[in-house]
């Protein structure tokens, strides 16, 4: 292991409780700036796998209070948490307006919390490709807890099953009917259900139905989701869903499934580094060595198909590798 | 040659939009926001009834290329000092503040003595207010 005198200074920084190089680490992820491998790389041994929290659902159920009272809990319980909250970039422009930071209480002078906005940046799935990194990061630097708001959500954004030890599905009454929680997708991700604006009409079947949707599940999988009812406009429930969470938490290390769970993630984030990684070289490639854009070229003029040229490729990727 | 499109390495601009102090016309601010958005920024977007210590709190946590401050209230020669006075304080000098709505010339001239890049009254247009935010982020990376 390297001792500290031999980190790059702003992982040194970081470890010092350095918000500002934390922040500045942050872009440089963002950014694909190589200066972030260096830190990732010399942070990683002081990663302590801590809970990592993940909040998915539709626009407006409420995912941004529901985080910013939930941040007051834990600082209540003494606990630290920093916040990544995932808005979407625009297809056309590339910008972004990043609004969670609305919701959230400045809690100013309290270096316990640390909150971060973050573009999607063309990535599917509700998160960004940094937000992984990123929750590492803010693991090293000693946050106890992380919470990530993922973007407002359609059926299928479920990426944040990849990053979050505890996924959080934020819901409101009235989004329709008992069928819509048979469907395949976000509630299939769900450890704990939160039914926000539990103070509106409709609140009790939109919980008849998820706990329907929990009895039919089949057993065998060792937890069943939990469902709790919050408010925000007139704080309730709050501190029942962090015992939710907490559970669930516990549930992994108690069934032993925590390992397993995490072996899983880093095994799908290699992959997902090698395939960015090929990917890039190949299309740089495509554009200028000789040889593949010979290839390109047949495809282009339906000599062969795209399946075919993907087959000739692969062997030559091996050989330059 | 075939052109194909590489992952581009974007970085970028990333701006704050903060209402420091207590009123509560925020329509100004979000039409700034949008215009910034539209021309390829990430812009985060604080809200209304910011405090100096948030504001240079989330420009410090979100490292902000560039900072917007959208007053109303007729506080701004008390609250926009203070944001540069913390940003100095945090070694973040060096992040450009700009700042848009109801400021008398004088009080302009004064705020940009005591370092703000550029105001905006109610005549400004939007390209106006993007050309120099992007000019601003510019100059301070």
């Amino acid at each position: 292991m390297t001792g500290p005198g031999r980190l790059p200074s702003i992982a040194r920084a970081i470890l010092r409780g350095d918000r500002r190089a934390l922040a500045r680490a942050i872009t440089a992820i963002e950014n694909g700036d190589p200066a972030a491998g260096e830190v990732l790389q010399a942070l990683f041994p002081r990663t302590r796998a801590i809970p990592i929290v993940g909040f998915a659902g539709p626009l407006g159920v409420g995912k941004s209070s529901v985080i910013n009272l939930l941040v007051g809990h834990l600082r209540h319980l003494g606990r630290s948490a920093a916040v990544i909250a995932v808005d979407p970039s625009s297809p056309f422009s590339g910008g972004s307006v990043l609004g969670d930071r609305v919701r959230f209480e400045g809690r100013a002078g309290d270096t316990g919390v640390f909150f971060r906005s973050m573009a999607s940046r063309g990535a599917a799935g509700g998160v960004a490709a940094a937000t992984l990194e990123t929750s590492r990061l803010l693991d090293a630097a000693g946050f106890d807890v992380v919470l990530v708001e993922t973007v407002g959500s359609g059926q299928v954004d479920v990426a944040i099953r990849e990053i979050a030890t505890t996924r959080v599905v934020v819901l409101v009454p009235h989004l329709g009917d008992e069928v819509q929680t048979l469907k395949a997708g976000l509630f299939e991700i769900a450890d704990v259900f939160c039914v926000n604006k539990i103070d509106l009409p409709g609140a009790d079947s939109a919980r008849r139905d998820l706990a329907e949707l929990v009895a039919l599940a089949p057993p065998g999988h060792g937890w069943a989701p939990r469902i709790v009812g919050t408010s925000t406009t007139v704080p309730s429930g709050i501190p029942e869903l962090w015992t939710a969470v907490e559970d669930h938490e516990g549930f992994l290390d108690s069934s032993g499934t925590r390992g397993e769970g995490e072996r899983h993630r880093l095994a799908t984030e290699i992959v997902g580094l090698v395939r960015d990684r090929v990917g890039q070289d190949l299309t740089s490639r495509l554009e200028r060595d000789p040889a593949l854009v010979r290839l390109l070229d047949q495809v282009v003029a339906r000599k062969i198909d795209p399946r075919t040229a993907a087959d000739r490729l692969r062997p030559a990727l091996r050989r330059r590798a | 040659m075939t052109k194909i499109a590489t992952t581009p390495k974007s970085t970028p601009i990333r701006v704050l939009i903060a209402k420091p102090g207590l009123d509560g016309h925020d329509r100004g601010a979000k039409v700034v926001a949008r215009a910034l958005r539209d021309a390829g920024m990430e812009v985060i977007y604080a809200g209304l009834r910011q405090t100096p210590e948030e504001i240079v709190r989330a420009a410090m946590e979100e490292d902000v290329d560039l900072i917007g401050l959208s007053i109303l209230s007729g506080a701004h020669m008390a609250l926009i000092p203070r944001v540069l006075t913390l940003l100095k304080k945090e070694k973040a000098g060096s992040i450009p503040v700009f700042a848009g709505g109801i400021i008398p010339d004088e009080d302009a001239k004064r705020l940009r003595s005591a370092g703000v890049r550029a105001i905006f009254g109610p005549g400004a247009s939007l390209e106006q207010i993007v050309t120099t935010a992007q000019k601003l982020a510019r100059t301070a990376a």
